[in-house]
């Protein structure tokens, strides 16, 4: 398995537009490849919801449209009563959700691999608010949304899953590959007034 | 520049703009609207009304303009029906009046109005009726041309547009007085306030007046507040916004004009409007008052406008209305503007006011500069032909009736004033209710039923102490209930304005002849033309209720929603109908409050931004590879890929032979993928499904029915098991989000004791369907390790490998009969195996195919498609899929409806084959069958679901849903699919290799 091709982005033929960004306030870019667990699991099933944080190194947030750090730079975003998106670096993907399924041995529970399903975008500086704003119904002011929130949601016409990671603001969108295109060319679109002319 | 007062104003005189209007050039200044800049010229006449082509000028200075509309710009940029008294003056600025040719001042199209008779209230109901086919050619048509506004451009808008959400604590609507009181308070009580006003500067009526407030100029104090509020960072404020939308929760829209102003020089990278959805915690309508015109006869002469507006025009614009005014007032109030016409050196030639013994602090001052005063009088007619030239005074008697006392005075412009009448119109959007007040003749919100305030003016506080005191406790007042500060208003700050004074409400007064005689016109309506006589004509014909009154005589029906006509309107009714206002009732104001464009609410969804595309992770190499792209959905599917000189036909023709004699190369990536886990998970799927798959064994793969419960299928596809507890459903591209919303319906609501999560995990795979005698042979070289021989890998079965160096699942399942293999590689690695399976197929003849070529290999091997074959009323007995329902669950969904006595008829459409006699016929899909040709009405049979050239078979062939399809068996009916009836022949809907004998290569 060491010979696998080298991942393809569906943002490929962006890159040039996407490394034009970032003159005038606000930065597009694509994350690298990274590896994504869907995780199910029910909270009331005793000791699953503990098991699992301790597979991942971190605590599964139960606020709702919350995220928390885990271990080794990996993180887990609350989806539903019931739902977790587990991201973290690319080679780890196949060892955390071995652990996973490991620790949660005998409860009723999913682990579905979905690292391949998604390409994370970030948005980030002090207009890049204002670009969400632009397409997102969301009250993103930092009195309701800020580091640590996340959301699935719609942006423009793409579902995605929004993210801050930080104050600047720091945006990451998580959208399905089959959107991606569509969802970086809305966003260079709608960052077109903050490039300088 | 005669009309353009040296000193004073708001407009910079450092800085002339030329402008043409009309085919005319002339200059104004920055700061300027169309309509100022016109009246400094001294030009009034600017358009011709809408169905009598009567002259008309500028009645108002601002949203509720009736009369003054124009076609500003040209080419792909010209916009039809702009008031003048909102648009502002740039350099080069282009624009002519509506509904006139070849000019305002000259129409050819005035000869309507000397047929006026002809056109009373509703005559479109009345006349042109015979005969009923001239309508449609010839009166509509001809009607449309006449009458209309203006003109919609025809090229493709070359601005960009964009919209914006926001969210806020507090939404003010206006900045005037109270509005800017309301944003100070909330906004230092540290509450998220959005501040919206239409005009370019903050301070609403202010604008127009000479009041002072805080001790200094009010349009200072405003711009003082301006500061204030700009430095306060929780606190948005949105000039030359129109907010024209209040929905349900708070939720309003508004316009944002953001280079409009700048004309053609606009910078290219800023959207030209903006759109705003605005979400509140409270709102404070601070949306001010329209003052209203009274209704005498030939009130419509350019020339003629409201008091306010001309207060307005000489105080922010430095421009008199003309060298002689004569005010017509019910009121106190309208004395201020022809006082401050005098102060700034125009001439009031008189002041007629309707009442008998006005109160009016300001009369001995205008006595003084020279304005004869006529109480207990009206305007009985105006004279002049483009421009009012002069006007016949009348003493009333006591029976409100002309007396004998007459006098004819010369003047060229006259200031009216009815009163004033709440902007009300968002606040009846938000589904607030209106009470009348019979005091001073006004509209008033009554109850609210969402969250918000009235301040000021909008609320019938006219004077200006009123609208700075209610605006602040709004203002804090909102703020508490979102949480901010204690509620308690900040003290006012001083102004110097009176009070607005005494008035009598005056509906109508009367013409030198009696109403609806003669030529004179009492107009009500400036935009629709629809005058006193037409109201007083609905009235006697029969018509009660306001909102017939409303759509017969189209009163308020114009792009300016009757703004300065309702209030009239309704009092001229009721006192015709011998009611009160409230009796009559009121009609409703409903969004937008003045018309907003489309580019606007388009925003960025147009062109290639208008809907996604949805791309599989081989679109590129389809592109590249010069396939056309057939829609599915939000996907693009590769539909065939022409080779040069080839057509449709030639294309799919070679990529089906491919297939069926080498192999193809299909992007199967878009089939819906969902992971069902959990211990129930063979329970859910043996409910679901009408066949089961708790007998499935682990590695295998089952073809699967799926019904609602009204027993007609709704989807179909293969679903494998992966492990005991774990399985793989793949659904049709169109469904796969419904049918996981369906199997969570389920679980949700009826089976909550299942132990079963579904997980979409259709993007993570892509998939390649490797078809044709030598795809075994093809994907051998790609992925040596896996044993594909049909022992170690039958037909539906699935195994885990290798392929082109990427971790893939392959399933041995086939759509087109032939020997088969769905390679599923994660999503990146899906173009690197797709271009190696080429490169691996290149000696074997590998050919890519598209979904045509797919549809005509399926219908050769008699494969339905959902939604072709079925519509929502078929059953899988229908379809001839009995061997796929089972007959030993006791339950699924699906199966009860199918005792139902309608799906247990002998005669319904069932699926068969169809051959026409001359195989080079290929049907129409939807072609109807018939079983003798005869003349129409025939009894229509069935009909074609299905239909293709086949190239395996060299002839046509199709499949169709007919009656008691499968008792006829080789019997001929006829297709009738343009007139002519072609026989054909059923058959079974499967015309290659029923055996199955293909399946294995």
């Amino acid at each position: 398995m060491a010979e696998q091709p080298v991942p393809q982005s569906p943002l490929a033929s962006l890159a040039d537009a996407l490394a034009a960004t970032g003159a005038d306030g606000v930065t597009l870019a694509a994350c690298p490849a990274r590896a994504r667990l869907n995780l199910r699991l029910d909270p009331e099933d005793g000791g699953a919801l503990e098991a699992a944080g301790a597979a991942l190194g971190g605590t599964l947030p139960l606020a709702p449209n919350t995220a928390t750090a885990a271990a080794d730079g990996w993180s887990i975003l609350w989806l539903g009563p019931n739902e977790w998106l587990v991201c973290g670096p690319a080679d780890d993907g196949a060892a955390r959700a071995g652990a996973l399924e490991a620790a949660l041995a005998g409860t009723h529970h999913a682990v579905t691999d979905v690292g391949a399903m998604y390409t994370t975008l970030t948005l980030a500086g002090a207009n890049a608010r204002t670009v969400l704003m632009k397409g997102c119904r969301l009250d993103l002011h930092p009195r309701a949304f800020a580091p640590g929130a996340c959301a699935q949601t719609a942006l423009a016409r793409a579902q995605v899953i929004l993210h801050q990671i930080g104050a600047e603001p720091v945006y990451e969108l998580t959208v399905r590959n089959s959107f991606a295109h569509y969802l970086a060319s809305w966003l260079l679109d709608a960052m077109a007034e903050y490039r300088p002319a | 520049m005669g009309f353009r007062l040296e000193k004073s104003g708001r407009i910079d005189r450092t800085k002339p703009l030329d402008f043409t209007f009309n085919g005319r050039r002339y200059r104004g200044f920055a700061g300027d609207t169309l309509a100022s800049a016109l009246i400094a010229n001294g030009t009034h006449l600017t358009s011709r009304s809408f169905k009598y082509h009567r002259p008309r000028g500028i009645l108002t200075a601002g949203a509720e303009e009736p009369s003054a509309l124009v076609q500003l710009g040209e080419g792909a940029r010209t916009e039809p029906n702009l008031r003048a008294t909102q648009v502002e003056l740039y350099d080069g600025l282009v624009a002519s009046g509506v509904n006139a040719w070849p000019s305002a001042s000259c129409d050819l199209a005035a000869w309507t109005g000397r047929l006026a008779p002809l056109f009373p209230a509703g005559f479109y109901y009345k006349t042109f009726l015979w005969p009923a086919s001239f309508w449609k050619a010839l009166y509509e048509p001809a009607i449309r041309r006449m009458a209309g506004l203006g003109h919609a451009p025809d090229a493709p808008d070359p601005d960009s547009y964009d919209r914006m959400n926001a969210h806020c604590d507090v939404l003010v609507v206006g900045a005037g007085p109270a509005g800017i009181a309301a944003a100070l308070a909330a906004g230092e009580a540290g509450a998220r306030v959005v501040l919206v006003d239409e005009q370019p500067a903050l301070g609403g009526a202010l604008q127009g007046l000479r009041h002072r407030v805080d001790g200094v100029d009010g349009t200072e104090w405003a711009g003082a507040a301006a500061a204030r509020l700009a430095a306060m960072p929780e606190v948005r404020v949105l000039t030359r916004t129109t907010l024209f939308g209040y929905y349900d929760h708070n939720t309003l829209s508004a316009v944002e004009r953001r280079t409009d102003h700048l004309g053609p020089g606009r910078p290219a990278g800023t959207s030209r409007q903006r759109l705003w959805t605005i979400k509140a915690g409270r709102v404070v309508l601070a949306t001010g008052a329209h003052e209203r015109p009274l209704v005498f006869a030939d009130n419509d002469r350019p020339g003629i406008m409201l008091a306010s507006a001309a207060q307005r025009y000489v105080n922010a614009y430095a421009a008199l209305p003309g060298e002689r005014a004569v005010l017509f007032t019910n009121n106190d109030a309208a004395y201020e503007a022809a006082h401050d016409i005098v102060e700034a050196g125009g001439s009031v030639g008189a002041v007629v006011d309707c009442r008998p013994q006005p109160t009016a602090p300001l009369a001995p001052a205008l006595r003084e500069a020279g304005a004869a005063l006529h109480t207990g009088s009206v305007i009985a007619a105006t004279h002049g032909a483009k421009r009012v030239r002069s006007v016949t005074v009348a003493k009333l008697g006591k029976d409100g009736g002309l007396s004998r006392e007459r006098y004819r005075i010369y003047c060229d412009s006259v200031l009216v004033s009815g009163g004033w009448s709440p902007a009300v119109h968002l606040f009846c959007q938000s589904g607030g209710r209106l009470a009348f007040e019979e005091a001073r003749g006004v509209l008033l919100p009554g109850e609210a039923t969402q969250a918000l305030q009235v301040a000021g003016a909008a609320g019938g506080s006219f004077g200006l102490a009123a609208c700075l005191a209610e605006g602040g406790a709004a203002g804090a007042e909102a703020a508490r209930a979102a949480g901010f500060g204690d509620g308690s208003p900040p003290p006012p700050p001083p102004s110097d304005a009176p009070e607005p004074g005494a008035i009598t409400p005056y509906w109508l007064a009367p013409g030198l002849k009696p109403l609806g005689h003669g030529k004179a016109k009492h107009m009500v309506d400036h935009q629709d033309d629809v005058t006193a006589a037409d109201i007083r004509l609905a009235a006697r014909e029969g018509f009660r209720s306001v909102e017939h009154v409303k759509r017969y005589t189209t009163i308020g029906m114009g792009t300016d929603q009757g703004k300065t006509a309702n209030v009239n309107g309704l009092a001229i009714l009721a006192d015709t109908l011998g009611k009160t206002v409230p009796e009559v009732g009121t009609t409703t104001y409903r969004p937008p409050y003045t018309p907003v464009t489309f580019g606007a609410l388009a925003g960025r969804d147009r062109g290639d931004l208008m809907d996604p595309v949805r791309r599989t992770a081989m679109h590129e190499w389809h592109e590249e590879n010069g396939a056309v792209f057939e829609p599915v959905g939000q996907w693009h599917r590769p539909w065939w890929y022409p080779k040069p000189g080839e057509d449709k036909h030639a294309a799919v023709a070679r990529e089906c032979r491919a297939v069926r004699e080498a192999c193809g190369l299909l992007d199967a990536s878009t089939l819906g993928k969902i992971e069902i886990a959990g211990p129930d998970s063979a329970r859910l799927l043996d409910m679901v499904y009408t066949n089961a798959f708790s007998t499935l064994k682990v590695g295998r793969v089952r073809y699967g029915l799926m019904c609602g419960d009204d027993g007609m299928v709704f989807d179909d596809g293969t679903t494998a098991r992966l492990g005991e507890n774990r399985y793989l459903m793949t659904t049709t591209t169109g469904n796969a989000a419904h049918v996981l919303e369906w199997l969570e319906e389920w679980l949700q609501t009826e089976w909550p004791e299942m132990r079963v999560w579904c997980t979409s995990v259709t993007e993570q795979w892509a998939t390649v369907a490797l078809a044709g005698p030598r795809a075994r042979d093809v994907l051998a070289a790609v992925a040596p390790a896996l044993a594909l021989d049909t022992e170690s890998f039958p037909f539906m079965s699935v195994t885990e490998g290798t392929v082109a160096g990427a971790p893939a699942r392959v399933f041995r399942i086939s759509f087109t009969g032939e020997l088969s293999f769905e390679i599923n590689v994660p999503w990146h690695h899906g173009r690197h195996v797709w271009e190696a399976l080429m490169a691996a197929g290149a000696d074997h003849g590998i050919t890519p195919y598209g979904t045509e070529a797919m549809h005509v290999l399926r219908a050769e091997r008699g494969f339905i498609i959902v939604g072709q074959e079925t519509d929502g009323t078929t059953t899988p007995q229908d379809l001839g899929m009995d061997w796929i329902v089972s007959k030993k669950k006791p339950d699924f969904l699906g199966k009860r409806a199918w005792s139902r006595a309608d799906n247990l008829r002998e005669d319904r459409k069932q699926l068969v084959g169809i051959l026409t006699e001359n195989p080079k016929e290929v049907l129409p899909e939807g072609t109807q069958l018939v079983d003798k040709p005869g003349r129409a009405p025939v009894p229509m049979i069935g009909h074609v679901s299905s239909s293709y050239m086949s190239p395996t078979l060299g002839r046509s062939i199709a499949l169709a849903l007919v009656r008691r399809g499968r008792a006829r068996m080789g019997e001929t009916v006829h297709a009738a699919p343009d007139g002519r009836f072609l026989p054909c022949t059923i058959t079974e809907p499967v015309f290659y290799d029923p055996e199955g004998a293909k399946r294995d290569g």
